[in-house]
Formats: C-alpha cells, structure tokens, sequence
C-alpha cells in the first residue's frame, strides 16, 4: 500500500508547473519581460491560474505550512504580473498627454480659479504696500533675491537688467537652474496641501508678493511695461504651473477636510492621483519656462516679441487645457 | 478589501484576485520600511557624491564648466524627486531598498498601480522626509531654535502617521491609496514527509488516542522545530510529547527520528479528517 501522504502526492504532481512560474517570473522582473517569448508570455496566465487553484487545494487539504507560504509568495508575485499595468512607456506617455494631463487640469478649474485670486491677492497686495511706502520692499524680497533691484537703485540700472542678457555663456546653467528651483517649489506647494491647504494658501500669497513688490519698484520708474514683458515671455507658463501646482495641493487639504460623500480617505485618494497627474505636467511645464527664461529672455530684448511669445504661450495652453472634452480619462 | 481577513494575525490583509482566491497578503513593518528608506537614502547620497565627484572633475578640465553645472543640477533634481518614482514604477514596484527588505509598493483595491499613485506618494516625500530633514538642518545653525522646534513638532505630525493608523499609511500613501506589503521570495522547502523512507515502519505505531492528542497548531509548530533542526529544542520536544502521549523511548529510536515520525502520522491523521471537513485547530479543539 501506498503510504505516501495525499499531499505529497499533489505537491509531486504539481511542482513541475510551480516552479516553471518561478523560472518565467525571475526572468521577466530581472530582465525586460520582452526577454520572454509569445509563448511563455502566454504560458505565464494559464501558470497563474493554477498555482491559484493549487493554493486553493493545499489550504483545504495540506497542513504543510511552508508549502501553503511558497505558493501564497507565488501567487502573489505571478498576480501583481499578470495584473500589473500593461501599458508601454510610449503608450503611457501617449495617453498623458492626450487626455489624462488636460482632462486633471480640466477638473481642477475651481482650485485653479482661487489659486490664481490668491497669487493675484498677494501681487495686488504687495505692490501697493510697495508703492505707498518703498519700505516695505524689504519685507517681500530678501537683499540676495534683489541682487541691487531695490527702490534705491538708478533707473538705469532696473533698465540694464531688464534688457541685458549677460554673456551667453552661462544660459543654459542658468535656465537648468531656474528649471530645477521652480519644478522644487512646486513640488513643495503640492505636498503642503496634504496639510489642510493652509500651507499652500500661504506660499502662492506669497509668490505673488514677490512678483507685486518687484513691479511696484519697476513701476515706479515708468518701467512697468517693460516689466511686464521681461515677466510674462516666460512667467506666463511658469505662473500658471505654480498656480497649477498650487490647485492641485488645495485640492488635497480641501478633500481630506471636506471629503463630500466619498470617505475621507477615497477623497483624498482621488484629490492624489488626479493632482499627481497635473504636478507631472506642471515639471514638463516648468521645464518650457525654464528655457524661455533661460534662453528666450536673454536673446530677445525686443519688448513686441517678448509680448507676442507672451501671447502665444497663453493662448497654447488655453487651447490645450481648456478646449471641448475628449471624452474624458481613457480609463 | 482591506478589511481583516479571519485570523487572529492583525498584519494579515485580505487581496481577492480576480478568479476570488484571498491572497492573503501581510502588511510591513514600520521597523522593515525604516530601514529601506534609509537603504536608499544612502544609494542617494552615495550617487549625490559620485555626481558631484564626477561633476567637479569636468569643471576642473575647464571647456565643459557649463556641462558639469547642467548635470550636476539636473542629477541632483532627479535623485531628489524622481529615485523613488521611478523605480516604483518598474515591474518590482520596488526601490533597492524596498526590494532588499523584501517589500513592495501595491494599490489598496488590488488593481494595478499606476504611475499617477506612484508620483503621489512620493511627491508627499516633500513634507515627510525633505521638509524634516531642512529643518534638523537648520536647528543647526539658526539662532530662533523654537521656531525649529514648532517645525519640527509640526512635521513630526506628518512623519509619525504610520504608527497611527492600523495599515500603517504614511502621507504618501493615504492620498496615493497604496499600501507597503511584503511580498518575500520564497524557495519551496522539501516536504518533511520526504526525508523519511521508513514511515510505515512498525516500530512508529502510534494509536488513534496517541494521534488525536494535538492539532493544526501543534502540528505546525513541530514542523518548524524540525525545520529549524536544533538539537536542544528537538530533545525538549520530543520529551514533552512522549510525556503527553505515554510513549516509552527504545533504546534504538532517536529524538529526531520519533519527531518525524509522529509528524508524519499525525498530519496523515488530520488531512485525513480535513478532507472529511474537520479541522482540529489545537490540543483544546474537541472536534
């Protein structure tokens, strides 16, 4: 008489297919999985399916703990590959900048909307506190952000930085160093979202503070058009990535404090996945400004170009973000 | 989802794939996800240095200063914001610290996990661990130490959340709506029952009283005893279970050899009785 347990038995007939799966599955997670080929892509489902039911029968009928522990690791490792995310790179990035990035932007109109009053409110603000009393300049923008650009300074000199680029050389330092600085902060604004938007509130008053008090100075020596130009051929992108970012964090503290009918926390996981789409597009948007910053600035001194770039930026990105529905999220 | 699953393990979660088998997945540690954090705060700081060594050595040749400035800017950008993200978004979900822990980062639902939950839960770092750290470091040097100390307390808010909440979330996480599991590999052990040619050999009868004497519980405990293979507890074991069962010891059987052998004959016993829908969860269990 046979009296090899009931599960040895089924262990033995079963191994062979169990550790195929582990083979396959070592060598997709380690190497791209396009080392594999068609047919043991396709082998991995069907191994799947029966180290799930393999793990169905051994919790019925073995009381060996450790194979129940190997095929539970197993079938979870073989799940999260089976079910995992599909989709190439290319198709992901095809897919974001198709629908997802545009329809997130889309949804998050009305935290853009005070957003923007709220940066708005600090420029406001500061420029007239500024242009009632050149005192307070100091208390918006630190001497080493002024570098010289104070109330005290000559007209010529506010006129030289507006207009000159500086040697050509250093450019591209530069716009890689703006690029990386305001991507930082945005990043920075989002997450201090999570702490029930106050933060964030705060931190776009505040950036519209320093853009208020530094237009108060400029004009205050008829400079405020010229200003304006030197501002918006890049600030156009980069305060409405700010503003963006800035939304999406707002949108966060406002879900986790007024969830609405979804749970606090499905609120706020929604408020997350959906910010982080628009701060992915707010780093591609950063990345634009600082070129027009770092390059397009110091090489156009032309006041009618810079607004026109102005123009077209603001008009792109309207089109892009806010023209009829695609739809919505292909998902 | 997410609710407890029947066990008196409180780490133990609940994931019911699609064709509605419950993996039965286990929460990390806060301890496990401490260390791979600073696993891979210390791949960032190693590669930081490498960059700036790197960098340097390109200034100093004088042409590319430009270059060296851009990479070093740019490195220092992506290690900062995009190390954790982008190795999450790989096939392991995993950063080498995670992957060393045997960690993974998973979607709360099950379903697969996106890119946009991974970006969420590591721009949080922001708050978490950048924001704390800038503020230790300044505490350094600054004279207002209690505003530092308000930061700090603040942040510690935010940095604490995993102890807080029974998944143990942190910031990241509760807006991402993922969770950290283990997710080990495992090697499949050989079958205890295996190792023993001899299991029906006469001299191991033990009787039906002798059999029903212990349970599941027992019965796995004394597999990983056996497993651990250590001599001081398998004397003990073997002793104690003589003891409960009336078994005389011959003179020719040893510890090890009579620990298998019950193993082996009880499990028979009580798969026996699972197939029949009984399952005797311990000694105490009348069934």
């Amino acid at each position: 008489m046979d009296q090899t347990l009931r599960s040895l038995r089924f262990r033995k007939e079963r191994e062979e297919s169990w550790r195929q799966l582990e083979t396959l599955l070592d060598r997709a997670e380690r190497h791209a999985p396009k080392s594999l080929t068609d047919d043991e892509m396709l082998a991995i489902p069907a191994l799947y399916r029966s180290a799930l039911s393999s793990l169905s029968v051994a919790r019925a009928t073995s009381l060996d703990q450790a194979l129940v522990d190997y095929l539970e690791a197993l079938s979870a490792r073989a799940y999260f590959f089976v079910y995992g995310a599909r989709a190439t790179l290319l198709e992901r990035l095809q897919g974001f900048f198709a629908h997802d990035w545009p329809h997130a932007v889309k949804l998050l109109w009305r935290e853009t909307i005070v957003s923007a009053l709220l940066m708005l409110a600090g420029t406001i603000t500061a420029f007239l506190l500024v242009s009632a009393d050149p005192d307070w300049y100091s208390a918006f923008i630190s001497p080493e952000m002024a570098s010289g650009r104070d109330p005290n300074a000559t007209t010529e000199f506010l006129r030289s930085t507006i207009y000159d680029g500086g040697d050509s050389d250093g450019l591209g330092t530069f716009a890689t160093f703006l690029f990386t600085h305001n991507a930082q902060i945005s990043i920075f604004a989002f997450a201090l979202g999570f702490a029930f938007c106050a933060p964030t509130a705060l931190l776009l008053v505040y950036n519209g503070c320093t853009l208020g008090a530094m237009f108060a100075v400029f004009a205050s020596r008829g400079l405020g058009v010229e200003f304006a130009g030197w501002i918006f051929i890049h600030g156009v992108t980069e305060l409405l990535a700010v503003v963006l970012a800035g939304a999406a964090g707002l949108r966060i503290g406002w879900s986790i404090a007024f969830p609405g009918e979804l749970s606090r926390i499905g609120a706020a996981e929604r408020a997350g996945r959906q910010g982080a789409i628009v701060m992915m597009g707010v780093v591609v948007m950063l990345f634009i400004a600082g070129l027009l910053e770092g390059f397009a600035r110091q090489l156009i001194t032309s006041d009618i170009i810079r607004f026109s770039v102005a123009a077209a930026t603001a008009v792109a990105w309207s089109m892009y973000f806010y023209r009829g529905d695609r739809g919505g999220l292909a998902r | 989802m997410g609710s407890l699953a029947s066990t008196a393990d409180p780490d133990i979660r609940s994931l019911v794939t699609p064709e509605g088998v419950d993996l039965r997945v286990r929460l990390a540690a806060v301890s496990e996800r401490g260390i791979a954090l600073m696993i891979d705060l210390f791949i960032i700081i190693g590669s930081l240095l490498a960059l700036t060594i790197g960098a340097a050595s390109l200034f100093v040749g004088g042409d590319s200063e430009t270059v060296a400035q851009i990479i070093w800017l740019l490195g220092f950008f992506v290690l900062r914001n995009f190390y954790f993200t982008l190795f999450e978004c790989g096939r392991r979900a995993a950063t080498p610290g995670k992957r060393l822990m045997g960690l993974r980062v998973v979607a709360r639902d099950g379903a697969a996990l996106t890119t946009d939950a991974v970006v969420a839960r590591n721009a949080m770092r922001e708050l978490e661990l950048y924001l704390p750290l800038m503020f230790l470091a300044q505490g350094a040097t600054e004279t207002e130490t209690w505003i530092i100390l308000a930061g700090i307390v603040w942040c510690g808010i935010f940095v604490l959340l995993p102890f807080f909440n029974r998944d143990r979330l942190r910031g990241g996480d509760l807006i991402a709506g993922t969770w950290v599991l283990k997710a080990p590999k495992q090697t499949l052990l050989p079958d205890l029952t295996t190792d023993r040619p001899a299991i029906a050999d006469a001299k191991y009868a033990f009787t039906a009283k002798q059999l029903d004497t212990y349970g599941v519980k027992e019965l796995q405990v004394l597999e990983t005893v056996l497993r651990r293979d250590e001599e001081t507890a398998i004397v003990a074991v073997a002793d104690q279970i003589r003891t409960k069962i009336g078994w005389t010891k011959t003179t020719y059987e040893t510890d090890k050899e009579f620990l298998n052998a019950y193993y082996t004959n009880l499990r028979r016993r009580l798969e026996q009785r699972l197939l029949f829908g009984k399952r005797k969860r311990d000694k105490h269990d009348a069934t």
